[in-house]
C-alpha cells in the first residue's frame, strides 16, 4: 500500500527540511565564530572542529573510549531494564503495592543523578560499577513510570475476555498485559537510552572513569578547546545513533497500535 | 472428515434438559448509603439448546447479570447453576462474546492467534487446535483473513472473529452481551442470520442480551423481558415462530408483529411504571421541602 496522498513533494519535505535545518545551524555556528561574535579560542569553527574529530577518529584511542562509553551505557540500561520492567508490571498490576510504594518513589525519583556522584566516590569508587549505577539510576525511573501506566492501561474488556475463557494469571500476564504494556515499555526504553548516555558520560567526565567523557575532561584541563567540541559533536552523534535504534524498535514493537497504522478511508 | 466442534466435550445432551439455572440471584454494589442495587432477584433457567434472549430496558443491570452467569462477578445472593453445579469461576462450557469487539480482540495478534487464545491451556495436540481454528473461522466465513490482524478488519467481521473464537473454545453455551450493537443494520441482519446458522451447525445453547426487541424475537425461542433496575424478571415469554426464520418472511407473519408488541408494550409500561415512580418521588420530595 503507497502512502496515503503520497505525493513525491510531501514525501520529500520531511527530509528537505530536515537537511536545510542542519545546514543552516552548521553555517551560523560557522558564522559566529568566524566573524568573532566568540572569540575562536572559545568557540572553535564548526569545520575546525570536524577536522579535529576527523583526526581522532584516526585514533585507537578515540575508538577505545567510544567502545566503553557504550559498554557503560549498555550495561546502565541492560541493568534499569531488567529491574524496572518487572518491577512496574508488579506496581501497576496492584493497587496495593502501587500505593505502597508511591511516596518512596516521588522521593527517590526527583534527586538528580549526579547529586549521586559525591556518594559513589566514597562507596563504589571511581570504576566502571559507578558509570553502570549512575546510567542505571537515571534509566530506572522513566522505565518504571511507563511500564506502571502500561499495565494500569490494559483494557478491562481483554481481560474480561482472557478471564471468561478460563486463562490463567500468569498466562493472562504475558498473552494480553505484556503485549499491551509494549508500547509504553518502547517509549520508556526510547527515554530511558538518551537519560543513561548522558549519565555515563557525566560519570566518565566527573568522576575520571575511562570514557569519551574522561578524554574530554584532559582535554579541557590541557586547554585543547578544538578537542572538547569534537568529543561533544562525538557524543551527538552517539546520541543520535542510539535515537535512530531506539525510535526503530519502537515503531516495530508498535506496528499493531493505532498510531502506527496505515490510516484507512 | 473436520473434527466436530459441538458437543461440549462429548457430554450427552438432549433437547429440552435443563442446561443453566439462575436462582434468586442479586447483585448489590458498595454498601451502606452508597449501596447500588443492580439486580433484585432474578431467577429463570435455560434448557440444552434453547436459544433465550434477555430484554430490558437500557441500565436494567443486563450486563451484569451476564457478568454474573458467567463467572466473572460474584453475584451478592443467590446461584448460578450449570448443569447442577455452581458457578464460581468462568466454567469451561461457557463462552462469553462481548459487545466490544474491538476491545475484545487483542489488537497485536492475528485473527488465528486470537481465535487460539483461549485453546493454548486446553490439552490438545497441535493439530487439533489448528483444526479446531480453522473451522471456527470457516463457519463465520473468515477464512481467507485468517492472518490478518482484526484492525485491518470492518466492525461487523471483528464480531465474527470474536464469535469463531467462541465457537473454537467448544462451549455447551454461548453467553452474548449485546453483540450487534455496535454495527450497521446490514451487517446486524447478517450476524443475526449467522448466529442462528451457527446455532444449528454446533447444536449449541445461547443466553442472548439485547436491548433490541426486534432483534430478541426474531432470534429466540423465549424471550425474557427484565424490569427496570433493581432488576426482576418481568416476564418470560416463549416464541413460537417457524425455523428457519427469514429476515423478511419472518418478520412479515402476524405473530412476529404480535409478539413484538406484546413485548414493546411491557417494556414500555416498565418504563411508564418507573416514570410515574419517579414523580411520585419527586412530588413527595417537593411536598416535604415545604413548611
Amino acid at each position: 500500500m503507497s502512502a496515503p496522498g503520497g505525493g513525491i513533494v510531501t514525501r520529500l519535505t520531511p527530509g528537505v527540511a530536515a537537511a536545510a535545518s542542519i545546514a543552516a545551524f552548521l553555517a551560523l555556528w560557522q558564522a559566529v565564530s568566524r566573524f568573532g561574535v566568540i572569540s575562536e579560542q572559545d568557540l572553535p569553527a564548526m569545520t575546525t572542529t570536524f577536522r579535529e574529530l576527523w583526526s581522532m577518529m584516526q585514533t585507537q584511542e578515540f575508538w577505545a573510549a567510544l567502545g566503553r562509553t557504550v559498554r557503560g551505557w549498555a550495561l546502565g540500561l541492560g541493568l534499569a531494564t531488567v529491574l524496572a520492567v518487572p518491577i512496574g508490571i508488579l506496581l501497576g498490576s496492584s493497587d496495593f503495592a502501587g500505593r505502597a510504594f508511591r511516596v518512596p518513589i516521588e522521593f527517590l525519583r526527583p534527586i538528580p543523578s549526579a547529586a549521586l556522584i559525591p556518594l559513589l566516590f566514597l562507596t563504589l569508587g571511581t570504576n566502571i560499577r559507578s558509570e553502570i549505577f549512575l546510567a542505571a539510576f537515571g534509566a530506572f525511573w522513566p522505565l518504571l513510570i511507563q511500564t506502571m501506566y502500561g499495565v494500569r492501561d490494559v483494557d478491562p474488556v481483554a481481560i474480561d475476555t482472557a478471564r471468561s475463557f478460563g486463562v490463567g494469571p500468569l498466562e493472562r500476564l504475558y498473552r494480553v498485559t505484556l503485549p499491551s504494556s509494549v508500547p509504553y515499555i518502547a517509549t520508556g526504553l526510547r527515554i530511558a537510552s538518551a537519560v543513561a548516555l548522558i549519565l555515563a558520560f557525566t560519570a566518565e567526565l566527573f568522576m575520571g572513569i575511562p570514557g569519551l567523557g574522561q578524554i574530554m575532561n584532559v582535554a579541557e584541563s590541557f586547554g585543547l578547546t578544538n578537542q572538547v567540541y569534537a568529543l561533544a559533536v562525538a557524543t551527538g552523534f552517539l546520541g543520535l545513533a542510539i535515537y535512530v535504534v531506539f525510535s526503530t524498535i519502537e515503531r516495530r514493537a508498535l506496528r499493531w497500535h493505532p498510531s502506527q497504522r496505515p490510516s484507512s478511508a | 472428515m473436520a473434527p466436530r466442534l459441538a458437543g461440549g466435550g462429548g457430554a450427552v445432551s438432549t433437547v429440552g434438559r435443563r442446561l443453566l439455572e439462575i436462582r434468586h440471584v442479586s447483585k448489590t454494589y458498595g454498601s451502606g448509603d452508597s449501596a447500588t442495587h443492580a439486580i433484585a432477584d432474578v431467577s429463570f433457567a435455560v434448557d440444552d439448546r434453547e436459544f433465550v434472549c434477555v430484554v430490558g430496558p437500557s441500565g436494567c443491570g443486563k450486563t451484569t447479570l451476564l457478568k454474573c452467569v458467567g463467572g466473572l462477578l460474584a453475584p451478592t445472593n443467590g446461584d448460578i447453576l450449570l448443569r447442577g453445579t455452581r458457578v464460581t469461576s468462568p466454567p469451561e462450557e461457557m463462552a462469553l462474546v462481548f459487545q466490544e469487539y474491538g476491545r475484545s480482540l487483542m489488537p497485536w495478534s492475528t485473527v488465528r492467534n486470537n481465535v487460539l487464545l483461549p485453546l493454548r491451556h486446553k490439552k490438545l495436540t497441535r493439530q487439533k487446535r489448528n483444526a479446531l481454528v480453522e473451522e471456527a473461522l470457516e463457519a463465520v466465513g473468515l477464512t481467507p483473513f485468517i492472518d490478518r490482524y482484526p484492525w485491518q478488519l470492518s466492525g461487523g467481521m471483528q464480531q465474527r472473529v470474536a464469535i469463531a473464537r467462541a465457537l473454537a473454545y467448544q462451549p455447551a453455551i454461548l453467553l452474548m452481551d449485546e453483540p450487534f450493537a455496535s454495527v450497521d443494520a446490514q451487517t446486524r441482519g447478517d450476524l443475526e442470520d449467522l448466529i442462528l446458522r451457527v446455532r444449528e451447525e454446533f447444536a449449541i445453547t445461547i443466553l442472548f442480551v439485547t436491548h433490541d426487541i426486534d432483534e430478541s424475537v426474531y432470534l429466540s425461542d423465549r424471550v425474557i423481558v427484565l424490569t427496570h433496575g433493581p432488576t426482576e424478571v418481568k416476564a418470560s415469554i416463549d416464541v413460537d415462530l417457524p425455523f428457519p426464520r427469514d429476515q423478511i418472511a419472518t418478520k412479515e407473519l402476524p405473530d412476529f408483529a404480535h409478539l413484538r408488541g406484546h413485548v414493546y408494550r411491557l417494556i414500555n409500561r416498565e418504563q411508564v411504571e418507573s416514570g410515574e415512580e419517579l414523580a411520585a418521588t419527586l412530588k413527595t420530595a417537593t411536598k416535604g421541602d415545604r413548611p
